[in-house]
């Protein structure tokens, strides 16, 4: 009887917890040193953070937002960067194939914090947007590092020009 | 006497939110890791698919097979983050194909002058594939925009169930 009290249970929390984990967001460790120092200032230290997933498709992201997205290269990996550039951006380039670069429609440009240690859009070039999985919204772990993870970029990493918000909403 | 009433109300919508929220639940996880149904728009796959034909799609096999070109798939659009596009993969990583280059959506964001733009034989790269519509005349796909990223791929096509008299398998 508790068997069976215990394989109802499953059957209606496991879908429950897998919608919650799809649509609200989850906590992932966060590996390299890529988003130096915003995340993971130590080497040896790995920070978690929370995802948010939550309005990731609404193009609720921002320039200066950290976000998760699945890496280009390899549908397996997930990266976790700073959009420097959206669509119809110009963006200044570090070490690209061009110097300037127009962002094109429905990508965006992310790059590490850590410039010259980060693969990014600098390697890859832009990246689509559909590839976006969630927002970095929070440190949780370990309990000295927690904090909110602010939206910034750093003067020098602004984009040469901003695409009118109107052309593209 | 009203008490009871009301109560026995409340304890009904209980039982009624906690069946919708387990359904919905069973519904996203269903569509989200099996497969769903997608309805067709658009000429880019005639004359294998039509407007409006409701496919059957899945999302299960790419954790056993790897794709392959002559599948058809839906997959997030890469100029246009909130649309899918529904295209015949062409090649996959380390095929050839012969192209543009470069792409003329680079070329656009480059602003190249159209003579630096040629025709070239090149591989896939690794972790892209490289789609088209049946309807090469009437498409926008891999020949505009280049190799899209594995990762954008959502499910790929089993078969279409609608219209009925045209229920194949693709």
């Amino acid at each position: 009887m508790a068997f069976r009290r215990f394989c109802k249970s499953l059957l209606y929390g496991l879908p429950l917890g897998i919608t919650f984990l799809d649509c609200v967001g989850y906590v992932a460790r966060v590996d390299g040193t890529s988003m130096q120092p915003a995340l993971n200032p130590v080497a040896e230290e790995r920070d978690y953070v929370f995802l948010l997933r939550w309005g990731i498709h609404n193009s609720a992201v921002e320039r200066g937002d950290i976000i998760s997205l699945i890496s280009p290269k390899d549908p397996a990996q997930k990266i976790i960067k700073r959009v420097v550039g959206m669509q119809g951006d110009v963006v200044s380039t570090l070490g690209y194939k061009h110097e300037i670069v127009r962002v094109p429609d429905g990508h965006c440009w992310v790059e590490g914090d850590h410039t010259g240690h980060s693969l990014d859009s600098n390697t890859f070039g832009p990246v689509a947007m559909g590839l976006m999985s969630a927002r970095a919204v929070a440190i949780v772990w370990p309990p000295e590092r927690w904090r909110l993870l602010k939206n910034e970029l750093p003067r020098r990493r602004r984009p040469v020009q901003v695409a009118k918000a109107s052309y593209y909403s | 006497m009203k008490m009871g009433m009301g109560y026995t109300v409340l304890s009904r919508l209980r039982t009624l939110a906690r069946y919708t929220i387990a359904y919905a639940c069973i519904t996203h996880c269903t569509f989200e890791y099996v497969g769903d149904f997608v309805l067709c728009k658009g000429p880019s796959m005639e004359p294998t698919l039509f407007s409006d034909n409701v496919l059957l799609t899945e999302r299960l096999s790419k954790y056993w097979r790897k794709y392959q070109s002559g599948d058809i798939i839906i997959a997030v659009s890469p100029v246009n983050a909130s649309q899918y596009i529904c295209k015949r993969i062409v090649a996959v990583s380390g095929e050839k194909i012969t192209t543009l280059k470069p792409h003329p959506i680079e070329a656009e964001s480059a602003s190249k002058q159209p003579s630096e733009i040629s025709m070239v034989t090149d591989y896939v790269p690794h972790g892209c594939v490289w789609i088209e519509g049946d309807n090469k005349s009437n498409s926008s796909d891999s020949r505009y925009y280049g190799p899209i990223p594995l990762g954008l791929i959502r499910s790929r096509v089993v078969c279409r169930i609608w219209p009925l008299s045209e229920l194949t398998g693709l």
